[in-house]
Parts: structure tokens; sequence; C-alpha cells
């Protein structure tokens, strides 16, 4: 830990990373709680394998690759939510097959281009020690992107997520805001990928907002919570990961597993004492 | 809106059905303003599908229904609805203030009723009329309780609070007392009937003995209308309408106000009964 901190204030790569880690947990926090308490965590992820489609073909034609990856994921989530809005039956099926041939036809570009091997690991994993400046710039701008959205239209998305026939009852337009919420999801997940690759992006999306769902009883103080999971996992995940040269990305999610792991372990306990104690206390007050 | 015309519902020759499944034939229903109707037939009769007609939920294949003298979709926001299964998720976190508020989306003119006004949250004003109503449903102390904590009862007192906030003309409500006690039943209605003094009211029950002691009257649904009227239900309507004898008798609960009908006959789903008062 010393040696991280040490090599931290000299190295500017680090700090980059660190960096990066902090606007990344701004979106996890952000839509992170969305995903998980309306159960689209299947969906999320389709949006997310399909990225790599956007990925290789923007590498292939020589663009930038997030550039690909943003406009991949935009359409993935379009896509995916017309066929929720329109299929019902069959659904997790198309979203499956979305999910494969996006990461085909991706893999499919990317092997066409020359020097392919290393810049695959690094979407697939992704590489927080190279972020440039300029892709923290980039992505500060889907974060504002993002706490825009969610501060004008948060009594919006609540609906929806709560109860989506009521909303519709109420005069929100369902439909839209369900499109707009996967376009948010979307925008995360680009904006994960520097961070941990496009696979593993839905453990980072999800496990943050799931563990301060245990601990919380709003939504707006689950996204605070998961915000600070969020900040903890990638600045721990990156300071454990620099004295032994592990991937960091791997090495974040593991430690996200194992917070969610004991989170959920301890949370079902307090809850079983909880209710003993209530007994308890039950039986003490007949008994006295 | 209209001015001339004080009917909150109008159903002329109504069809509808589920793919091949027939659920409502020529069903022809008014109901004035001021009304407290009482939609009863046995299950999958047709009620909480003429429900969802009413609210612009579903599109009917054959007829012609207005809501406050326009199509459903545009006067759905004068509605309030209480459906009859909570369709959120117990464990979403949010209290019951909040649920409360959501009644309150759409409620305003234009463009900011659709996407609301203010940044994010809500306006002290409309917190304000989600506590008032929350008092009024006799729910106050509930305003900060997590909604997959409450019971039975007080969840129905939410929704319907949910249901009143946004200050309807029309309140529709659908089975409001299926999952809760008798006695608490008793008070729902006591609610409604209290409501009803300046609110037009459908509620839809499998009960008629007991509703009929609180609506001013009943239709009774069972594919068509069959009855729609206020006077006492008789033993041989009951038997047109669930199409089968049915034994009745009455209880006394002693603390209840009123009379209350009760299920009996052998396999026998749905509760049925007379009312003493007629």
């Amino acid at each position: 830990m010393a040696e991280f901190l040490n090599a931290l204030s000299t190295h500017a790569f680090l700090q980059q990373a660190l960096i990066a880690g902090l606007l990344a947990s701004i979106g996890c926090g952000l839509v992170g709680p969305f995903v998980v308490v309306k159960r689209i965590t299947f969906l999320a992820g389709g949006i997310a394998h399909s990225v790599l489609a956007g990925m290789g073909a923007a590498l292939y034609y020589g663009y930038d690759p997030l550039t690909g990856a943003l406009a991949a994921a935009v359409l993935a989530a379009l896509l995916i939510g017309w066929v929720r809005l329109s299929w019902r039956t069959g659904e997790d099926t198309a979203i499956g097959a979305l999910w494969a041939i996006g990461m085909a036809i991706g893999i499919l570009f990317v092997s066409k281009t020359p020097g392919y091997a290393t810049d695959l690991m690094s979407f697939l994993f992704g590489n927080i020690l190279l972020v440039p400046a300029r892709e923290l710039w980039f992505m500060a701008t889907l974060d504002l992107v993002l706490l825009l959205s969610v501060a004008l239209f948060y009594r919006q998305f609540v609906a929806i997520t709560f109860d989506d026939e009521f909303a519709r009852l109420r005069g929100v337009p369902v439909e839209l805001f369900y499109l707009l919420l996967l376009v948010l999801v979307a925008v995360t997940v680009v904006l994960m990928i520097q961070v941990v690759g496009l696979i593993l992006v839905i453990a980072l999306l999800t496990l943050p907002a799931a563990v301060a769902g245990q601990w919380t009883r709003t939504l707006a103080a689950m996204m605070g919570m998961a915000m600070g999971i969020g900040v903890l996992l990638t600045s721990g995940g990156l300071a454990l990961s620099y004295a032994p040269d592990l991937p960091t990305g791997p090495t974040i999610i593991l430690l996200a597993g194992a917070l969610y792991l004991i989170s959920a372990v301890s949370a079902g306990f307090l809850a079983k004492r909880r209710a003993r104690r209530a007994v308890r206390s039950m039986n003490e007050h007949r008994d006295g | 809106m209209q001015g001339q015309s004080q009917r909150v519902i109008e159903a002329e020759h109504l069809s509808f059905a589920y793919g091949a499944v027939p659920i409502l034939e020529d069903v022809n229903l008014q109901i004035e303003a001021g009304e407290f109707l009482g939609l009863v037939g046995p299950n999958a009769g047709g009620k909480s599908t003429l429900l969802k007609l009413m609210l612009g939920l579903l599109t009917p294949q054959q007829g012609r229904i207005r809501v406050l003298g326009r199509p459903p979709k545009q006067a759905r926001h004068r509605l309030g609805y209480v459906p009859q299964y909570p369709s959120f998720p117990r464990d979403f976190p949010i209290d019951v203030l909040n649920v409360v508020l959501m009644g309150r989306l759409g409620v305003g003119a234009g463009l900011s009723a659709v996407l609301g006004t203010g940044f994010g949250g809500w306006r002290r004003r409309d917190r304000e009329i989600a506590r008032r109503t929350l008092l009024e449903v006799e729910a106050g102390d509930l305003e900060s309780a997590p909604i997959g904590s409450l019971s039975g009862g007080q969840l129905q007192r939410v929704l319907l609070a949910r249901a009143l906030v946004g200050e309807p003309e029309l309140l529709i409500l659908d089975e409001p007392t299926a999952n809760i006690d008798q006695r608490l039943e008793g008070e729902i209605f006591e609610l409604l009937a209290r409501l009803n003094t300046n609110l037009t009211i459908v509620v839809v029950s499998h009960d008629i003995g007991f509703i009929s002691s609180y609506v001013n009257r009943v239709a009774c649904l069972n594919r068509t209308l069959i009855c729609h009227q206020t006077e006492s239900i008789d033993g041989e309507m009951i038997n047109t309408l669930y199409g089968e004898p049915v034994r009745m008798i009455t209880h006394d609960h002693g603390t209840d106000d009123h009379e209350h009908g009760q299920s009996t006959g052998a396999g026998a789903h749905h509760a049925r009964g007379v009312t003493p008062h007629g």
C-alpha cells in the first residue's frame, strides 16, 4: 500500500487511473440502482457485450474506439428496448442473441485489424492504467449527461421503475423514459469500459448498487452509497493490484464480489438477529 | 368540461376480447357525477377489463367509451385508480410519502405536466397535499415507513391516498378490500362513503351483499351487464348473475354497524350474500 501511495504521488498515469475510477463511480451510483431495482441486469449485460461490435468497427475504420462504443451502446440499448417493449414473450432469447451477435461482429472486425491482440484484451477486461487525459474529459462529459438526465427526470425514472402501469395512468410517457433509461445504462457501460472492460462492466454496474440496497431505505440514499462504494472499489482495486502487478479490472471486480458476499451474509444475519430479539422482547413483555 | 353533461362514464355497445376469448359483450353503462357505483359479478366476468377500458389501458374492439366527455386516454389524468394487486415489488427502496407523491405526476397543464417542473424533487405544495391526503385516509403516521413494511390494510390506505392525491373527479377501485380482513373492509368503505360527497366512485367487488349497504347503485357484470339498479338484490338476480343456485345467509358481526354477507356454497370461490338494509 505504501508503495502504491508513493507511486501515486510521482506517476501521472496512476493519478489518471484514480480519476478514471472516480468518474466511473459516478455513473455506477447514478444508474446502477435503477438497473438493480428494475431487475434489468440481463438487459444491461446485453447492451455491454454488444458494444464490442461498435469498438471493433471503429478500430477497423480508424475511428476512436470509445466513440464507436458509445454509438454501438446507444444503438444496442434502443434495439433491446424495442424488443422488450414490443415482444414481451421470448424477450430474453432475443436479448441473448443480440448479446452474442454483437460480440461476434466485434471480434470479426478486430481480427481483421492489424495488431489486434492487445486492443481486444483491453476492450474485454479494461486497462485503467492506460487511460489518456483526453479520455478523462470524455468520461467527465458522459457523467455530466447522466447527472443532468437523472436530476431532471428523477421522479419519472422512479415512477416507471416502481410501477409503470400507474406511471402511465398519470400521463408519464413510459416507453420514452424506459428507452431513455436504457440509453443512460449504455452511457454508463461506455464510462466503465476503460476501467474494467466490457465483460466485467455488469459487475461494477450492479454490485455496488446491490450492496447499497441492502443498507439503505430510499433510492436516493442507495445512489449516494453506491457511488461511495464505487470509489472505494476502484481505488482499492487499483492500490491492491499495483504492487503484485495484477490486472486492475479483475482485481476491482473480485473486490466487489467479496464485498457483495460479505454484505449479503451480514445483512441476512442482522435481519435474523433482529427477528429473534423482537420475539424475545415480546415474550418478556408477556411474561413480565 | 362540456357543461351540459354531468356524465362521468358513458359506455355504448362496448365489446372486448382477449385474442379469441370474448370478455365483454355489448355493455351499455352510464355513470352520473356523484354516484357511488358497485360493479359486481363472478370472477372472470369482465369487471377488471371494464375498468381498464375506462382507464384507457385497453381499447375496445367495438363500441365507444367516453370518460368525462372525452376519450379515456385524454381523461385519465383526472381519474384516481386503486389496483387490485399492488403492481410493484414490495422490496423497492421507497417510503410511503414518496409513493403517494407519484399520484401528483401529471397534475398541472401542458409540458410541465408531462415532464414535471423543478429540478428532480417535489415542490413543497405537492408534499403538503400528499401529507394531508395521508391524514385523510388515516395513514398520517406511516409517512416515512418503507413501503415493504406495511400490512395489507395499511398498504390499501396508502394506495388509496396515491389515487386521491391527484385530486381526481372519478375514483376507480378494483377489489380494494380483497386482501384485508372484514373489519378493515368496513373502515375502508366508510371512508369511501365519506369521499363520495364530492367525488364519483366506481368500485369493483365480488361481494354484492357487502357493498350494497354502501353504494347507491349496483351494476352486475357477467360478460354483459345483467342489471343495474338501486333496489335490493334478490336471490333470482344473483342466480342469473352467477348461473347457479346460491345459498344466502346474513351474518351479524356485532361490532359492525352493518351486516355482512358471507361466502358459503361448497367450492364457491366468490363471497355472496344479501344485505338486510336493501
